[in-house]
């Protein structure tokens, strides 16, 4: 799993079955200095030409979220309950309230 | 999932067995911006109804399989869906 901030919204008429009524949001994936941002209490953006999915959203997130990104085929079907056979990698499945860095100050180590 | 934009056709007669029927297009994948990063790949087309000049998402890995209706051939990117709006930041 990694930690990204969701940057957007996309709409699909045509798409897979299996995304059909499910909502699907741009997540940039934040690196290290992205959380020590959130670490610290600050904003965190992804960095220009951070990676970033296209992902299934399944707590209601929103623009300008941070969240938890699952980016995995079979904990995702598992999740979305289409085993052994939906075509699904990328799901939302947190929204974070906080992360704390060990090498933060406020980190509890 | 990535976006994706069609650049392309591919035809192949003679080809791995479970492949008959699926239909190969030539996509350029792209940032968020949808500005291309890095080399073209060949994806199935999972929607069936892609074309040069859509803007797509694509699914990679083993997953790539799964988007077809023959769920056991061997692929490695397909398209999942076409585009109407992506609106990012």
């Amino acid at each position: 799993m990694y930690v990204g901030r969701v940057s957007g919204t996309v709409v699909a008429t045509i798409k897979n079955e299996l995304y059909q009524g499910r909502k699907l949001l741009v997540v940039d994936r934040l690196d290290l200095a992205g959380l020590a941002d959130l670490s610290a209490g600050r904003p965190a953006k992804g960095r220009p030409g951070a990676k970033y999915d296209i992902a299934v959203d399944m707590v209601q997130a929103g623009e300008g979220d941070i969240v938890l990104v699952l980016d995995e085929g079979n904990s995702a079907r598992q999740i979305v309950d289409r085993e052994p056979d939906g075509a699904i990698r990328a799901v939302i499945v947190g929204i974070v309230d906080e992360i704390a860095l060990a090498s933060d100050s406020r980190a509890d180590v | 999932m990535q976006f994706a934009r069609v650049i392309g056709t591919l035809v192949a007669t003679q080809k791995a067995e479970g492949l008959e029927g699926v239909k190969f297009l030539v996509v350029q994948p792209l940032d968020k911006h949808r500005q291309p990063v890095g080399e073209p790949v060949i994806a199935a087309d999972g929607t069936a109804q892609a074309g040069p000049g859509e803007l797509v998402f694509i699914i990679a890995s083993r997953e790539a399989a799964l988007a077809l209706p023959e769920r056991f051939v061997p692929v490695d990117h397909a398209i999942v869906g076409i585009v109407d709006e992506a609106d990012v930041r």
